[in-house]
């Protein structure tokens, strides 16, 4: 199966990736063979076959719903790349 | 006291002389930091090294030894794949994108190995975000196996198993997605365990693909991932996935008697493309288990041979998923001067990740798009239902599985780096054990072309006393893994 440059384009940019065009086309080459070897799962007959979405059939654990988690907002703001009065900091967005 | 070399003693050898007075921890994590500088140049295994925050931590366990207060951990230098959050220190994951990252907070998991006295040495390279089966992917650089600089060690644990084999902690930990802990164990000759799905917690691990990842000991010896296991393992209310079971004492049943133990092999696993030598280290291996009283039966995992395809969706489409919180606003690399908010996602991402990275999430972004949703990864899951239930059904014929970990040994640097199909096709036998959330072992089981070959072993869902039982009583007949390389027996 082939996937385009220009496939590959449009996918970079639903995922908010970069990529130059030499990058476009490696990966195109590259996608294109991995999406091969993953076409082979279509002749694989799944008829009435239910998906499978954890190993152990567990389900998603409740709790109850309190507060249980304190204000870290100093510590974990530290690693941000820019910050101002507690907030995080990007380009403009509203003109 | 042992009269091997520090760096060539087991836990359980450390432990006695820490608890003996023999050695401080102070002088053991010397000995450890000094082979570090002395090697890591060369093999290139750590991000990070701890120097003054482990000498402080075997300072403390001195002090506690003194007191009388010691674990069977206390004092013991352990180092850990740089995919655990450990808070105060930089937590990489081996990509650009968090080579500013200092993790605020401690995962569980390295949390548990701390409170039981353990000393960190530094954080180990990886393949970036874990994807990877070489080594390769890592944004600082590849790790060499000890056994031979020009080959790979193996990935995406690559480092946590090259630093066991060249003797640079005394235990290191390891996270296994398609076969991350076992494959490169198999590579470097050492013994690596992936429990159970849900058997450690994953928080404070970065996550890669959810539904697969697990963590898990990488060690010199099978008893040492038992005493390393008891401490990881446990339920954590904070890791929604983690299973509330009792965690039984690793260590109490290794001895067991083997007679009457039922061994399957599956013919998928003997099949094309398995190194006709590794083949018969394998089969040497299992006749050995023959003389201890085992009995050996042919089975069929009929899917295993669609375990690439599926892991290749599912794998991708869940770090497409998780890797979107790497937005270069809350933390992490961002770009110089953005035109918009567009522009920093875009380039922030762009030019933190590398290729591979890039290429998984395309191939999740694809998969997960409207319109082909269900044929890409509704329909994997249903294979990893097929690929489950293979392994149910075999486990009601026979108590362990056994085969390769790895169809080939460690192969040059470079020889797969443009042909990712190739490189995936490595993951054969240790995929379909994480889409089936089993336990699976990787022990030494010899040598090719001077390379360690593995022996991989499954048991059924928690098993993990069985698999470290049989794991063990291998090891007691067989010298495999007390091997090191030459030059580096110091």
């Amino acid at each position: 199966m082939v996937i385009d440059p220009t496939t590959i384009a449009s996918i970079a940019h639903l995922a908010r990736l970069s990529l130059s065009d030499d990058e476009v086309q490696l990966a195109s080459g590259k996608i294109s063979a991995i999406m091969g070897l993953i076409d082979e799962m279509q002749s694989v007959d799944t008829n009435g076959v239910e998906p499978l979405a954890h190993p152990l059939d567990a389900v998603q654990r409740l709790r109850s719903d309190e507060i249980t988690e304190i204000n870290q907002r100093e510590e974990l703001q530290a690693n941000a790349p820019a910050v101002e009065k507690g907030l995080f900091l990007v380009p403009r967005v509203i003109e | 006291m042992s009269n091997k070399p520090l760096h060539q003693q087991s836990l359980t050898e450390l432990s006695r002389s820490l608890q003996d007075g023999a050695i401080s921890s102070t002088e053991l994590t010397q000995h450890y930091l000094d082979r570090i500088k002395q090697l890591n140049g060369e093999l290139n295994c750590f991000i990070t090294v701890c120097e003054e925050q482990s000498l402080q931590q075997a300072n403390a366990a001195d002090r506690a030894i003194a007191a009388g207060n010691i674990k069977p951990l206390t004092g013991i230098p352990l180092a850990h794949k740089d995919l655990f959050c450990t808070e105060g220190v930089k937590t990489s994951c081996g990509s650009r994108m968090l080579d500013n990252w200092i993790a605020p907070y401690e995962s569980t998991m390295t949390g548990n190995l701390k409170a039981a006295g353990t000393v960190m040495l530094g954080k180990l390279n990886m393949d970036e975000f874990a994807m990877g089966g070489s080594n390769e992917n890592s944004y600082y650089g590849p790790v060499r196996n000890p056994w031979n600089r020009e080959v790979i060690p193996g990935g995406s644990s690559g480092g946590s198993a090259a630093a066991m084999a060249a003797g640079l902690a005394a235990a290191t930990t390891g996270s296994d997605t398609g076969g991350s802990i076992r494959q490169p164990a198999s590579m470097c000759g050492i013994t690596g365990l992936k429990p159970t799905y849900g058997r450690i917690s994953r928080w404070g691990m970065v996550a890669f693909a959810s539904s697969l990842d697990q963590a898990g000991p990488m060690t010199r010896t099978v008893e040492d991932a038992a005493l390393m296991l008891n401490v990881m393992a446990g339920f954590d209310p904070k890791d929604s996935t983690s299973m509330d079971r009792a965690v039984p004492d690793y260590s109490a049943t290794l001895n067991e008697p083997l007679k009457g133990l039922r061994i399957g092999l599956p013919k998928e696993y003997f099949a094309e493309g398995l190194d006709s030598r590794v083949e018969q280290t394998v089969r040497n291996a299992i006749a050995e288990y023959e003389k201890m009283g085992a009995t050996v039966k042919e089975i069929s995992l009929p899917h295993t041979h669609h375990s690439i395809a599926a892991y290749y969706v599912i794998a991708p489409a869940e770090a497409s998923t998780n890797l979107s919180r790497f937005d270069g606003v809350r933390f992490g690399y961002r770009c110089e001067e953005p035109k918009n908010l567009e522009d920093l996602y875009q380039r922030s991402r762009g030019e933190s990740f590398g290729s591979e990275v890039k290429n998984r999430i395309m191939i999740g972004t694809y998969a997960l798009s409207a319109g082909y949703y269900d044929a890409y990864y509704t329909k994997a899951q249903k294979i990893r239902r097929l690929i489950r239930d293979d392994f149910l059904r075999a486990f009601e014929e026979v108590d362990v599985i056994m085969g390769p970990t790895a169809p080939t040994p460690a192969f040059p640097i470079g020889a797969k780096a443009n042909d990712p199909v190739a490189m995936y096709l490595g993951d054969i036998f240790t995929i379909s054990t994480n889409l089936a959330g089993l336990p699976g072992m990787s022990i030494p089981a010899g040598m090719v072309d001077g390379l360690p070959v593995g022996l991989q072993i499954i048991a059924p869902h928690f098993e993990e006393a069985r698999l470290l039982n049989v794991g063990h009583q291998f090891q007691q007949t067989t010298d495999w893994h007390l091997r090191t390389p030459v030059d580096l027996r110091g």
